[in-house]
């Protein structure tokens, strides 16, 4: 009651203010591993695995950076453009792919829609982690193992974008389509022209969660990127990880490239991605 | 609405609909009014041919496989009937990894469920610094598994004493450090893995419980005052859960299939020089080895992926009757 009307008892302000430090004290708790990333990419080794907590390192080591591309036996630059192509080729063709399917499903009357809606959504059900050894069957067939294609095709065909696509265009105004007819467009002219132009941060919510899904990917990438030509930057992480000779400040120097670019576009698209994980959550 | 297209026309006028089906040749016919079948198909025609060739085909292929004995082969032709199945499910190894997963859902689904309801809260309620505490929680959604792996390991669980948590150990006297992931037993690793997962999603599922808490209408809020209901937990226990019950469904239903998908953290802080400890290996980890190690047994990992998609399609299920019954009971 108090609470509602403003004014506030001795105790409720006592409350008030541990709960504000509890609260600043958890948020920095969860940005320990973001420091730690920073202080090892600028670390010498000893610093890193010596005998004493650093905190900070003693001589900012720059050059770690410069030695990640110069690894001999983790192809990293290669692995860094790989993951960029990738995951910007897949984004793309995600959204326009389920873009466009989920405008069909949604707008295009047509007798078998229904049908074709319930075969979409019916491999919601269907964890993608379970499917990666009968698709990895069918991408090897096909040739695409090591390959480019491999990597991004696959992922191409989700359900849940297109399940979020038709939801969005269902509640579409239909006004606006029908102006664009009047003006003597056609489906593909409404909906490049019209539908697409005027959902733009459903576009984008969509679009970064794609990214953002398709450049962390671990387990479809290490099973397909065989040869180390085809590896994603996470696949070279983990190689990286898992070699005699690492050197941990260069590995640590490799990941905030792969990490720091992410957390600043996340940050700043943040407002988008919400929406996004939002409607895909309580729905899917 | 979905059946307008190409009956259209002969419905407005039933006396004319023969000279109608007549007049609208084979082509007509197949195109549908203002040609809406052809570009129904060129919408949504290039996912769904994908979605045959990528999802459909290849559950089909799996499903044919797990018949087979296909060591190396996608073609096999020596048929073995249900003795992949059986295989599969005596093996001593698969079934600890189903204990593994059971172990791990156990510990992470309410523990993140717990946290993110928790921050949730906190964030909705705090004033000042707001989106900083939500960004704060939300950023570690970016960090690949991968990544978030290596620090986890290396910088605070490395069982050395320059290792944050030891370090920390080191602070309220305990000298000698925990080997976090260096030994089997005590399991310490559990420990490292329930972190880093909770670490990396809790701001995940918080976004989810902060978008049901905006839906929660403030008038019931205010109602409660008047009734006389305390503000904190009678508040909480009696309008706030409630009134979140479809967050609390969908999200306890997301947990459990994230946690049942559990690889990238498993693979990355426990195998060493690429060989992977005896124990804590979850179901995928389990597959990976099978079928694409050394042997490449597909047609017994086919068994295996169809044997989890079954469990987890059971389980789900089963969760949702259960959160269900406890609405109606409500």
């Amino acid at each position: 009651m108090n609470a509602v009307v403003g004014v506030q008892t001795p105790a409720q302000r006592v409350g008030r203010g541990a709960r504000s430090a509890l609260l600043l004290v958890s948020a920095l708790i969860f940005l320990i591993p973001f420091y730690l990333l920073v202080r090892n990419s600028l670390a010498s080794s000893p610093e890193i695995a010596g005998l004493d907590f650093t905190f900070w390192p003693a001589k900012p080591e720059w050059a770690n950076f410069s030695a990640a591309f110069h690894n001999d036996q983790i192809p990293f630059g290669r692995s860094l453009l790989n993951s960029i192509v990738v995951s910007a080729v897949q984004t793309f063709l995600t959204v326009l792919l389920s873009a466009a399917a989920g405008y069909g499903l949604a707008r295009i009357p047509y007798r078998y829609a229904g049908f074709i809606t319930g075969m979409v959504l019916a491999t919601l059900m269907v964890p993608a982690a379970v499917t990666f050894l009968p698709t990895f069957v069918v991408v090897s067939s096909l040739g695409w193992v090591s390959d480019l294609r491999g990597l991004i095709i696959p992922g191409l065909f989700v359900a849940l974008p297109v399940f979020l696509f038709r939801q969005q265009f269902l509640d579409f105004p239909k006004d606006l389509e029908d102006a664009g007819r009047i003006d003597g467009l056609g489906y593909p002219g409404v909906f490049f022209r019209v539908v697409l132009p005027n959902s733009g941060s459903f576009v984008a919510a969509v679009a970064a969660i794609t990214f953002l899904g398709s450049w962390n990917a671990f387990l479809w990438p290490l099973v397909i990127a065989q040869e180390p030509s085809s590896w994603t930057i996470q696949v070279a992480l983990s190689a990286f990880n898992n070699s005699q000779s690492t050197n941990f400040p260069v590995l640590f120097a490799a990941s905030a490239i792969a990490v720091v670019p992410v957390l600043v576009i996340f940050l700043g698209l943040q407002r988008f991605i919400r929406q996004g994980y939002e409607t895909s959550g309580t729905t899917g | 609405m979905t059946t307008e297209g190409a009956v259209a026309p002969s419905r407005s006028s039933p006396v004319s609909a023969p000279a109608a089906s007549r007049r609208i040749g084979p082509w007509r016919r197949l195109a549908g009014t203002q040609n809406r079948n052809v570009w129904f198909w060129v919408f949504v025609g290039p996912f769904l041919l994908g979605l045959l060739v990528f999802v459909y085909v290849p559950i089909g292929w799996s499903v044919y496989l797990s018949f087979f004995d296909a060591h190396n082969t996608v073609t096999p032709t020596d048929f073995v009937g249900l003795a992949n199945y059986s295989a599969m499910l005596s093996d001593p190894a698969f079934l600890s990894s189903l204990g593994t997963f059971a172990i791990f859902a156990v510990v992470i689904v309410p523990l993140t469920f717990a946290l993110s309801l928790a921050l949730a809260l906190a964030v909705n309620r705090s004033r000042a610094f707001a989106a900083f505490y939500r960004s704060a929680f939300f950023l570690p959604t970016a960090c690949s598994y991968v990544v978030a792996s290596l620090i986890f390991k290396m910088s605070i669980f490395n069982g050395l004493p320059s290792g944050m948590a030891n370090w920390i150990l080191s602070l309220f006297g305990n000298d000698t450090g925990v080997p976090w992931l260096a030994v089997a037993d005590p399991p310490w690793y559990w420990l490292v893995l329930v972190m880093l997962r909770l670490w990396l999603q809790a701001g995940f599922y918080m976004i989810l419980f902060l978008a049901g808490l905006q839906r929660i209408p403030d008038v019931l809020y205010e109602a409660a005052a008047i009734d006389g209901a305390k503000p904190g937990w009678q508040t909480f226990r009696y309008i706030t859960f409630p009134q979140l019950r479809a967050s609390s469904v969908a999200i306890g239903v997301l947990l459990l299939i994230n946690a049942f998908q559990a690889f990238d953290e498993f693979y990355n802080t426990l195998s060493n020089f690429g060989t992977y400890p005896p124990y804590a290996r979850p179901p995928l980890v389990y597959l990976y080895y099978t079928a694409l190690g050394k042997e490449q047994n597909l047609g017994l990992g086919s068994a295996g992926a169809i044997i989890l998609a079954v469990l987890i399609a059971i389980v789900t299920v089963l969760q949702l009757r259960f959160l269900r019954t406890g609405r109606s009971a409500s």
